[in-house]
Parts: C-alpha cells; sequence; structure tokens
C-alpha cells in the first residue's frame, strides 16, 4: 500500500539526529513539549508572583519606596514608578497582569499542557499526541501570546490596567493600549488552549492501547479529558468577547458602551452607545467559570494518581470519581453568572445561578471525600509528592467550602469584592492547585529525568510552603469580611477609622490595617521558601539519586512501563493493557502493585 | 514511529483522527458563533423600542450570495465524491468551481461593505439630515444622491423610505456631522461587519486551504490517495460549517 511507504520514510527520518533545534526548540515529541511547557510555566509562575510581592510592598507601606526593586522599576518602566514609589497606575497594571499571568499563562499551562503533554500519551499507551505538528504550533502560539503580554509593560501608558477580567467601558476608556496588547495576546492564548484541547480529546479517544477501555483510564486521564472539553468550549466566547472589545477599541464600535456613557471629567463619550456592559460580564464569565475547574481538574488528577501510588491500594469510589468529574464539567458551564450578583441583572437570574453554583458543589465534595476516604486504612508512605497530595486536601476544601458564602447572592453582598473573595479562590489555586502541580512535579521527575529530587529539600520546600501559605490567606479571610476591599492602592488605609471618624460604619480598625504588613512579610517569606525548590529542580538534574528502575514508585498505570526517560515512541513494546488503572494489593499476587499491562 | 488511525477509521470509533478533530474544532467554532449570534440577541433586546434599523441591507443581494454559497457546497461534496470514485479530473473541476464560488462570495460581500462605508448620514446645520450614497467629497461640499431629508430626531432614515431626492450638494458650512455607515454608526452595523467579517475570513481561510489541496497540495493524489481523500473531506467539512454560519447570518441580519 502506498501510505505505507510514506510512513516508513517518515520513520526513517525520526532515527536521524534531528539536531538541536528540531529536538530542543520545535520538536513535534509530546514529553519535549510537555517540558518545553512546564518549564515556561514555572518562570511565569515565579515572575506572577514577583508582581505580586512588589505590590504587597505597596499594600503594607502604601506611598514608600520599594527597597531595591524600586530603583530597577523606575530604571525600566519610567514615570510611573518614580522614586521607586509605585503608583497607582503600575499598581493597576501590575493587578492586572498577576492575575493574567498566574492563570492564562502560569497555572493553566503547567496543569493543562505540561502535565498532559507529559502524561496522558504515556498513560493510555499511546506513541505521541495525535496531531504532533499541531501540538508544536500549540506550544509556540502560547509563548508568542506570552511574549505579547510582556512587551506591553513597556510600552507607553504601560500594560493592561483594568483587571483580569477587563470589564468594559473601563478596559475600553482606559488612555493606555495596553488593553489592546492584552487581547491580541489572549487571541494567540486562546488559539493555544484550543489547540491542544483538540488534540488531548482527538488523543485520548484514538490513540487509547488496545485494553485501555473508559473505565481503566487513570483518573489524571479523565481529569485531563474532561479539561480539555471545557477549554474547548468555553474559550470561543470569550474569543469572541475580545473580538468585539477589540472593535470597541479600534473601530469605534459600541458593543460595551452604553447610549450616555461618561468618562474621565464627565463629558459624555464620543460614541453611538447603545451597547451593554453586562454582555461582556456574561461572556467573559461564561470563559472565567469554566476556566476555574479548569485550574483545578488536572490538580485533582494528579493528586488522585499519587494518593493510590502511595496509600499502595485502589483509590475508593473510582466511578464516582469519573462519573463526578463529569458532572462538574458539564455544570460548570451554568453558574458563571455567580459572579455578577451585585450587576444588577436581577434576582431571578440570580436565583438560578445560586441554585446551579450549590448543586456543582456536590459532585465536587464527591471527589473530595472519595480521596479522603481512599487513605482511609492505607499503610501511607511518606514522600515529598505525597506530602503536597496531603496538603492539597485540607487547603482545598478550604477554599471550595469558603466559596459557599459568596455562591449564596445575600452573604454575597456583604463578600463581594472583598479580600474574602481573594482569599478564597486563592486557597483553591494556589496551596490547592500549586500544591497539586508542585506533587506532580515531584512525583513524574524520575521518569522524565531518571533522578529524583532532593527528598530533604523537598520536604523544607512542603513545610515552608504550607506554613506561609496559611500565614497569607488566612488573615484575608478575616480582612475581607471586616470589610474590606480588594484591588486599593492604598491597602485601605483610606477607609482606616482615622481617616473616615471613629463612628463611620465599615471603616477599618488599626488591627485589620495592621494585617496587611503580615500578609505582605508572609508573602515574602513563601517567596524565599520557593528557592530550595529552584535549587532543587537543576541541582538534582545531574546530582540527584538516580532511579534503580523504570518504575521507581511501584506504580500501575503505564507511563512508568516504559524506558526511563521514555525515548521517542515511548514503548519498548506495544503495551496491551489487561487491568484497572490502580490494582494495589491485590490478593494472590507476589507484589504489592499490578501493573496495567501485565496479564491477568 | 507511526501514529494510527491517520487514514483508517479506529474500529470502536469508526473515525480516522483528522475527523474527529475537524469536529471537535467545529464544536468550538459553533461556541464563537454562537457568542456573537447570543450578543446580537443582547444587544437587539436592548435596544430601545423601534430603534433597530431594518432595510439597510440589500436583500435579492444577499439571496444571491446565499445562493452562491449554497452552490459552493454541493460542489464540494461532489469533488469529494469524485476522489471516492478514482476520477481525479472530475475533482479538479469541481473544486474549481468551489473555489471560483468562493471568490464571488468575497466579491459580493466586498461590493457590500463597499456600499455601506459610502452611505452618509449628514446632519446638517438648520435642523435637517440628509441620508445618502456619496458622489463626491471636496473640501468646500459633499455631494450625496438618493437623498432623504428629513428633520432631526424624527426617526432614521429607514423609517422615511419612499420621498427621496436624486442628487443633494451640501457645502460645507452646512454640515454638523457627518458620519458613514461603518461599524462605528450603531451597534446593529456593529455586529453586522463583526459578524460578516469574521465569516468573510472563514471563506478566505477555507478557500486557501481547498486552493492549496486542489493546486499544490493535490500530489498527494499520486502518493498517498486515501488520505489525500481525507484531507479532501475533512477541509469540506469545514467548507460546509462556513456555509452553514451563513444560513443563519443572512436571515438574521438581511431579514429580520
Amino acid at each position: 500500500m502506498q501510505s505505507t511507504t510514506a510512513h516508513t520514510d517518515h520513520a526513517v527520518a525520526h532515527h536521524t539526529d534531528p539536531g538541536f533545534w528540531r529536538s530542543y526548540i520545535f520538536s513535534t515529541d509530546h514529553k519535549i513539549i510537555g517540558i518545553q511547557y512546564g518549564v515556561t510555566a514555572l518562570i511565569f509562575l515565579l515572575f506572577g508572583f514577583g508582581l505580586m510581592m512588589l505590590m504587597r510592598w505597596q499594600i503594607a507601606y502604601p506611598g514608600s519606596p520599594i527597597p531595591f526593586f524600586g530603583a530597577l522599576l523606575e530604571k525600566s518602566l519610567g514615570d510611573v514608578a518614580s522614586g521607586g514609589i509605585m503608583s497607582s497606575d503600575l499598581y493597576n497594571a501590575f493587578g492586572a497582569m498577576h492575575g493574567t499571568i498566574m492563570v492564562f499563562l502560569a497555572v493553566v499551562p503547567l496543569a493543562f499542557a505540561a502535565f498532559g503533554n507529559y502524561v496522558v500519551p504515556l498513560q493510555i499507551g499511546a506513541v505521541d499526541m495525535a496531531y504532533p505538528r499541531i501540538n508544536m504550533v500549540s506550544y509556540q502560539s502560547y509563548v508568542i501570546g506570552g511574549v505579547i503580554m510582556m512587551v506591553s509593560f513597556f510600552i507607553p501608558g504601560g500594560a493592561a490596567q483594568a483587571g483580569w477580567t477587563s470589564y468594559s467601558p473601563l478596559a475600553t476608556s482606559l488612555s493606555t493600549q495596553g488593553q489592546t496588547f492584552w487581547i491580541i495576546g489572549m487571541v494567540f492564548l486562546i488559539t493555544s488552549s484550543l489547540l491542544g484541547a483538540v488534540n488531548f480529546i482527538a488523543t485520548i479517544i484514538q490513540l487509547r492501547a488496545p485494553g485501555m477501555t473508559w473505565m481503566r483510564l487513570p483518573f489524571f486521564v479523565w481529569a485531563q479529558f474532561v479539561t480539555a472539553f471545557l477549554l474547548l468550549l468555553a474559550f470561543p466566547p470569550l474569543e469572541a468577547a475580545a473580538v468585539m472589545q477589540l472593535m470597541d477599541k479600534l473601530a469605534g464600535t459600541s458593543f460595551f458602551l452604553p447610549t450616555g456613557l461618561a468618562v474621565g471629567s464627565g463629558a459624555l463619550a464620543e460614541v453611538s452607545g447603545g451597547g451593554s456592559p453586562l454582555l461582556w460580564q456574561h461572556l467573559f464569565w461564561f470563559l472565567g467559570h469554566p476556566e476555574v475547574y479548569v485550574l483545578i481538574l488536572p490538580a485533582l488528577g494528579i493528586v488522585c494518581e499519587i494518593i493510590a501510588n502511595n496509600t499502595r491500594k485502589p483509590i475508593w469510589g473510582y466511578k464516582s470519581l469519573v462519573y463526578s468529574v463529569l458532572a462538574v464539567g458539564f455544570l460548570s458551564f451554568i453558574v458563571w453568572a455567580h459572579h455578577m450578583y451585585l450587576t444588577g441583572m436581577g434576582t431571578a437570574i440570580s436565583t438560578f445561578f445560586q441554585t446551579t453554583t450549590m448543586i456543582i458543589s456536590i459532585p465536587s465534595v464527591v471527589i473530595l471525600t472519595c480521596l479522603f476516604i481512599s487513605l482511609w486504612g492505607g499503610s501511607i508512605r511518606i514522600n515529598t509528592p505525597m506530602l503536597f497530595a496531603l496538603g492539597f486536601l485540607p487547603m482545598f476544601g478550604i477554599g471550595g467550602l469558603t466559596g459557599l458564602p459568596l455562591g449564596l447572592n445575600y452573604s454575597d453582598i456583604h463578600l463581594h469584592d472583598t479580600y474574602y473573595v481573594i482569599a478564597h479562590f486563592h486557597y483553591v489555586v494556589a496551596p490547592g492547585t500549586i500544591f497539586g502541580l508542585m506533587a506532580g512535579i515531584y512525583f513524574w521527575y524520575p521518569k522524565a529525568t531518571g533522578r529524583f529530587m532532593n527528598e530533604f529539600w523537598g520536604r523544607v520546600h512542603f513545610w515552608l510552603s504550607l506554613v506561609f501559605m496559611n500565614a497569607i490567606f488566612q488573615p484575608m479571610f478575616v480582612q475581607g469580611m471586616a470589610g474590606m476591599l480588594r484591588r486599593m492602592v492604598d491597602g485601605g488605609v483610606n477607609y482606616s477609622l482615622a481617616k473616615v471618624g471613629q463612628d463611620a460604619i465599615g471603616g477599618l480598625s488599626d488591627q485589620m490595617i495592621g494585617l496587611n504588613s503580615v500578609i505582605s512579610i508572609a508573602a515574602w517569606c513563601l517567596g524565599l521558601a520557593q528557592i530550595p525548590f529552584i535549587i532543587n529542580f537543576f541541582w538534582s538534574l545531574t546530582h540527584g539519586k538516580k532511579v534503580e528502575s523504570d518504575n521507581p514508585w511501584d506504580s500501575t498505570t503505564l507511563e512508568w512501563q516504559t524506558p526511563t526517560p521514555p525515548p521517542h515512541g515511548n514503548f519498548a513494546t506495544a503495551p496491551h493493557v489487561y487491568r484497572g488503572p490502580y490494582e494495589y494489593s491485590v490478593p494472590g499476587e507476589s507484589k504489592d502493585f499490578s501493573p496495567q499491562n501485565q496479564p491477568v | 514511529m507511526d501514529i494510527p488511525y491517520v487514514v483508517h477509521p479506529r474500529p470502536d470509533t469508526g473515525l480516522y483522527n483528522a475527523k474527529l478533530g475537524i469536529w471537535l474544532f467545529l464544536a468550538s467554532e459553533v461556541m464563537l458563533f454562537g457568542a456573537l449570534f447570543s450578543s446580537y440577541i443582547l444587544l437587539r433586546i436592548g435596544a430601545p423600542a423601534g430603534t433597530w434599523p431594518h432595510g439597510l441591507l440589500n436583500i435579492p443581494i444577499g439571496t444571491v450570495n446565499t445562493l452562491v454559497l449554497i452552490t459552493s457546497s454541493i460542489t464540494v461534496v461532489l469533488a469529494w465524491a469524485s476522489l471516492k470514485l478514482n476520477q481525479f479530473d472530475r475533482f479538479k473541476k469541481f473544486q474549481a468551481a468551489t473555489l471560483i464560488l468562493a471568490l464571488m462570495f468575497v466579491g459580493i460581500k466586498s461590493f457590500e461593505y463597499h456600499d455601506k462605508f459610502t452611505h452618509y448620514e449628514v446632519v446638517m446645520m438648520d435642523g435637517n439630515v440628509a441620508d445618502g450614497h456619496l458622489v463626491e467629497k471636496t473640501d468646500e461640499h459633499v455631494t450625496l444622491k438618493h437623498v432623504q431629508v428629513f428633520p432631526l430626531g424624527e426617526g432614521n432614515a429607514w423609517d422615511h423610505q419612499g420621498e427621496h431626492k436624486e442628487e443633494l450638494r451640501i457645502e460645507r458650512s452646512q454640515i454638523k456631522k457627518m458620519e458613514n455607515y461603518g461599524p462605528w454608526h450603531n451597534t446593529y452595523l456593529a455586529i453586522y461587519f463583526t459578524l460578516t467579517a469574521l465569516h468573510a475570513l472563514h471563506v478566505i481561510g477555507g478557500a486557501i486551504v481547498i486552493g492549496y489541496l486542489w493546486g499544490p497540495g493535490s500530489k498527494m493524489w499520486k502518493t498517498d490517495p486515501e488520505r489525500f481523500t481525507n484531507r479532501i473531506e475533512v477541509s469540506g467539512l469545514f467548507w460546509h460549517f462556513v456555509d452553514l454560519v451563513w444560513i443563519f447570518l443572512f436571515p438574521v441580519l438581511y431579514l429580520l
């Protein structure tokens, strides 16, 4: 057959050494692309955190020059940081970009693209992704989007300042072109996600090894599968919204600009009007809420793998996990307007979204409960990945449960836009998702490199991170319930009792204002606590303890039944799957783990 | 290393990889256009009663363009069917017809755009509005043809169909404000231009892919005919989707 010859040529081409550029920069191998995504995303993660550490200085000590970094900011960005003091414009830009970078450039690429690319094809027994070249383009599109976002810091007027949510008309009326950069950057990032999502779904449906039935898929693959659908279907409406906002900005349309809009001096804006600011919010949150689950589901998948592996017994309620993750995926499309209770969209709509929001908490709790019960009666093996996975459970639990008062529209009236909200979603994403991702890094590092990361420094990294994460976010709940609003450049000083008078309702006590510096110090300490991780990550590449087998954690899933690190094409012999994903401690077996490709 | 199911379908799913991929991609496209259609609905029901424009677009021209696109949908299927019947020459003819029809569509669309960009609404110092197509624009005066003149505040041009002047010359000093019917003019035109331009980009993108597979890409017929036929099928699926979007756009923007 003619197609065979074409394929043979293809295979031969890969056996010749493709050279540095094709191997590491323009690679089509899913493992290299996974690592590219991972390293790029970790750099963005550090950068996004850096922005916040600088903002925390301004919040704790408003109006005083930032030590050392202040001079650096003034030199690179000019007037917005004159005298090393963070201006409100710069504060707004950093705030908007912190959110954008963390969500779209750091956590999603790390959770979905990096781990997904590296692990999913291995776990389903595939030779690569279904579309390797599209995979490469997806990564390149992500890098281009990231570069556009970075460049926007240096244009006149600076980066986007309207928050990561970019609400119109604010986003449209600001004088900086940063918003235009933001939109165009987002279009590239959306393209990247879209290509990735199509690729993952097709790979999981088409390239499962023989015998890898749906109910034998590791839970991580299920989580990625649902995540891919969320990205596929939720991102396009944001793309549509971005196109419309771009039209508002550049072509003078009024999609999101109402009749009678006044900006700045109070004069009416020169626009045709007739648009709807609420429309932007609907379209944004139609992405925004599924995006929350895009952030969390891959981490849940990672944690599930690690817990099964380190309790040495099957995960409790595998089917419940699968059906729950499907339910979460579906429901996440009909809860978006719980971000909009205070917009005046009407009580009937609020009630609907309040109801769906309460319903979605059920499958979420089922997932978390399954993971907790899985610990019961296991002979738990403690190591760094397991510590992070165990840390994830209560942290994600706090994040989830504190979301309930925000999902009920009466209590949301008080809590909306306060530090309580910040604390809530950071508990989900920072000690939640990021702990899950760290667990994944420590867990799969030996497969990717052939060496372990250092155990002692891994534990130091975990315990310090756990302590400081909580020291940062617990006080924010207190501040938020006392009524401290988010996004204030002065850390709330203008609402202090000293400013507004002792009898004023809603004034912030010295104690509340004082928590600002406690939080900031904890944030900087958290920054220091990442140094052991960074050093460990690079040092272990060459000095880490070597793995003694291809399956150092005695795991059952297929990614460990490959050579270490897996070569191009992954498996030495094409795997055939005979078992479910978590057959640990099967009675009557000689070992306490039965790999999926071991015949029954 | 061979990726399986590139050409032949996987038995349990009945799909080869690219076919699944294009369906997934089209699902995301449905969401993209779905969001824009939803925006149209929201903007339209949010508009004050009686202000939503009617009759700004030429329905016969729109109908012709609809027929052009529907015909191209037929030729694209016939092209694929020809390959299945192993008739490469017929494929070439049908796909050439598809490309010509695509070009016609874009041409007619450009004519319609041009018509809107030369359509002006001029608010005059005497409190009247003149609404017509531009003939000439100089530093001293502006000349419009097929002009409707009506007092400012008494509705819009589409409320004053019928009585019109063949040509009207307006001195610049008499003009208070002058604006053409671009996307900036009102939200109807904003969504009209956004939707149709995005759709036109899809037509152009689809035509480029079809053109590539018709021209240089068709060499694959000699080396790997099955895979080439798959490519034609996948590009054809995309083309049908683009047609389908227009089938929704036409009534929504022209008729309703």
